[in-house]
């Protein structure tokens, strides 16, 4: 078995933010709320801490205010280390690179950080997806074949439109990948990569300082599509839950998929928990008359009405009389009294007025901007 | 090693055994008690020295520390992980002239003179960890300074009746106390002592020493320093403290300190952001209210699933209340796990028990006819009970029933 002591964990912080620009108009994906009171670097962060990995490069472009803000020094995740641990890399790092157009050039302007890692191997993650993975057997499966290039995959049942978001991998019955799918224009049963990919760190290095040369930014098309035949391409099938969001309405799916008990054990199982930044907040209040059935509240929260089937994150107020149903409240909105809420998401900082109505559907749920007052 | 000067350093006393709440502190010391769905009595002095700017913090253990050890750390829940000052935990130590167990209050000071001389303070600050409050000690040690005190007790005024059960002070018109009797019979005065004392370091250094000497002494800052420097007529103030401060030293008390958080007319508000109380949190989901859950008038923390009935509760992180439960007008302590249909009324359960199906713990005060046999019931830290078993009002449970 490899020596996790011996990988670079690197998470890119702002990809496929056009498919959420609700929610990442002014931070980056990495730091866009989920589950009450995580952020998506949550998810792939904490995989990597749990799996043993100590030294964590985050690659931002832009809108890394409230990332930086919620990672602090990376002391929740033990990642706040004399060696190693939690490192922020911003654009216009390295002398010649700047504001990157795709993940090469991205690496290009971290290549410092991967050299003095001194890893033997790297595993490098997107942070678009809610899943608590254990990466040691990723790790092993990419040593033991002796691949170049290992991606790691999940069977999926995606429509046409979905697809058209995502890298979708073909791979054979010995698990090498023999055609790369770039934003398909198909449906139905597929493996749809989840953009974790690991190298060996000297490999990794190779192929930055040659897209360097050739400038090349875009590792689907310049390296796993072009290279596929040169390079030993594997493809890991990751067979736990995950959820990639690549629109709002797969961010809501992803949030109300928290309710159900398995996948809620899963995702924060107590031995590999999820870990996220501490708020001193006290635990949340029920007052008198309230009704709250099968939902999610965080600490901080104080329910005063009837709450079913929601996400309440840190500091909601549900006032008297008031009604909210499958719904997602993000952090400090405040539902006044009497005022009903269903089939919606709220953005932070959200204040719904006293007697109003908002209503969506589940299949377009409605979305209220930060700070709004409706 | 050369330290920085610290205008003010705060000892805590935390090594009382904290005997009164029998089973809760069987294994962990007083200040160690969960307390308010998820904090520990200590968070509230912590937190109060860190909101006042206070960062060195020497805080004294002696009674089974371990819980209150692993629960310090390094101090960084409180940010008091500094590179100068701090949070130090300060067990008892031997000697070249041999061991010694802390025997009091001021002699636990007295043998960690060294620490607090490293820092040179003009004050220290002496708090315990027995108290639910909120209060900024930098207008406290201002007060002291402006009156160009030797030592400053803060002092709440207590309805006459309860005076008798407290150290109570006579001050006169400008707040300089002449007067101290530790629980007197006959009150001359309702001002009682917080057990907050301000004192300027030369001075209480001194009669450290000088008390230390004493053979006949108690080493008890209440019976032998106090009574001390008012002999020398010391220039000794009463600071006024008018907020809530519940003092949470029996089972009783506890109970009602907890049940305080539910309750939106006590002055004890722990969401202000300008004064937080800080704690070291578990690493635990949100909590989830299932489809069948009944949950009112309760404070519920992280990583709870909620399947029963919670009415009048406080619930720490990690509690499992199983479909069919009830729990009433009662405190459960983090990662216990209620079965299905067992009944939980007026009591207090500790951290990771395991209350079975169908068991009845407590009762409610109207169903029993001999009052005097009525009380909160209590199961300590790690019991199992088994299915439908009974504890009845008043039980003191510590091990598997």
């Amino acid at each position: 078995m490899a020596s996790m002591a011996n990988v670079l964990g690197l998470i890119f912080a702002n990809m496929h933010e056009q498919n959420l620009p609700e929610l990442t108009k002014a931070r980056a994906m990495a730091s866009v709320p989920f589950g009450s009171k995580y952020r998506m670097v949550d998810f792939p962060l904490s995989s990597m801490v749990n799996s043993g990995i100590t030294q964590v490069g985050i690659i931002t472009r832009q809108n890394y205010y409230s990332l930086m803000n919620h990672l602090g020094m990376g002391s929740e995740w033990d990642l706040a280390r004399k060696t190693g641990g939690l490192h922020i890399l911003t654009p216009y790092g390295r002398e010649g690179t700047g504001m990157y157009r795709g993940r090469l050039e991205a690496l290009s302007g971290a290549a410092d950080f991967i050299r003095e890692s001194n890893a033997e191997y790297v595993i490098m993650s997107d942070s678009n997806f809610v899943a608590n993975m254990d990466l040691r057997p990723i790790i092993d499966f990419h040593a033991d074949n002796g691949a170049d290039i290992t991606c790691v995959y999940g069977k999926v049942v995606y429509t046409s439109e979905r697809a058209s978001h995502q890298t979708v991998l073909c791979v054979d019955g010995d698990n090498v990948v023999y055609d790369v799918l770039s934003h398909p224009d198909m449906s139905g049963e597929m493996n749809v990569a989840l953009n974790i990919y690991v190298m060996r760190r000297r490999f990794l290095e190779d192929i930055i300082r040659e897209s360097e040369c050739r400038a090349q930014y875009s590792f689907e098309t310049d390296i796993l599509q072009h290279k596929l035949h040169e390079y030993k391409i594997m493809g890991y099938k990751y067979d736990g839950y995950f959820e990639i969001i690549d629109s709002l309405r797969t961010y809501y799916k992803a949030t109300m998929d928290m309710m159900k008990r398995d996948i809620r054990r899963e995702v924060f199982a107590l031995d590999t928990p999820i870990y996220t930044k501490v708020r001193d907040v006290a635990p949340a209040k029920y007052g008198i008359d309230c009704d709250v059935k099968g939902s999610l509240i965080a600490d901080g929260c104080i329910i005063e009405g009837t709450v079913e089937n929601c996400v309440l994150f840190r500091g909601v107020k549900v006032g008297k009389g008031a009604v909210v149903k499958n719904s997602i409240l993000l952090q400090n909105t405040v539902i006044e009294e009497k005022a009903s809420f269903i089939d919606a998401i709220t953005d932070k900082d959200v204040t719904v007025t006293k007697n109003r109505t908002i209503t969506g559907s589940s299949d377009y749920p409605i979305f209220v901007n930060k700070g709004a007052t409706v | 090693m050369n330290h920085i000067k610290k205008e003010c350093v705060a000892m805590l006393l935390a090594g009382g055994q904290g005997s009164r709440l029998y089973a809760l502190t069987q294994d962990m010391a007083k200040p160690a008690v969960p307390y308010g769905g998820k904090y520990r009595i200590i968070d509230f002095p912590l937190s109060n020295c860190v909101n006042s700017g206070i960062d060195t913090v020497g805080v004294l253990t002696q009674y089974q520390p371990m819980v209150l050890n692993e629960y310090i750390g390094n101090g960084q829940p409180w940010g008091l992980d500094r590179a100068h000052g701090g949070v130090h935990v300060l067990p008892p130590y031997e000697t070249a002239s041999g061991k010694s167990w802390y025997s009091g209050t001021a002699n636990a000071i007295y043998q960690n003179i060294g620490f607090i001389d490293r820092y040179n303070p003009e004050y220290v600050v002496i708090l315990s960890g027995d108290h639910i409050y909120k209060m900024n000690y930098a207008k406290m040690v201002d007060f002291h300074k402006k009156n160009n005190a030797d030592a400053t007790i803060a002092v709440l005024e207590v309805p006459w009746e309860e005076a008798p059960r407290f150290g109570i002070m006579s001050a006169n018109e400008n707040g300089e106390i002449y007067e101290f009797a530790e629980k007197p019979k006959e009150p001359k005065s309702n001002l009682a002592s917080m057990g907050i004392y301000v004192f300027t370091w030369s001075k209480l250094r001194k009669y450290l020493i000088d008390n230390e000497n004493d053979e006949a002494a108690t080493k008890d800052f209440g019976k032998n320093i106090i009574p001390a420097m008012l002999d020398d007529k010391q220039k000794m103030m009463a600071y006024h403290f008018d907020g809530y401060w519940k003092d949470v030293g029996t089972i009783d008390s506890l109970w009602e300190a907890n049940m305080d958080v539910l309750d939106p007319n006590v002055p004890l508000d722990l969401l202000d952001d300008s004064w937080k109380i800080y704690s070291r949190n578990p690493v635990m989901p949100p909590h989830y209210a299932g489809p069948n859950s009944q949950i009112e008038n309760s404070m519920v923390a992280e990583g709870c699933d909620i399947n029963g009935m919670i009415d009048f509760s406080v619930l720490f992180a990690g509690v499992t209340v199983e479909e069919g439960a009830i729990v009433r007008d009662s405190i459960i302590m983090p990662n216990t796990v209620i079965k299905k249909g067992a009944v939980i009324e007026y009591a207090i359960v500790g951290e990771d028990c395991v209350i079975g199906e169908g068991a009845h713990i407590g009762e409610r005060p109207e169903l029993v006819e001999d009052k005097s046999s009525w009380g909160v019931a209590v199961i300590g830290h790690h019991v199992n009970v088994s299915d439908k078993a009974v504890a009845p009002p008043k039980a003191m449970i510590s091990k598997d029933i």
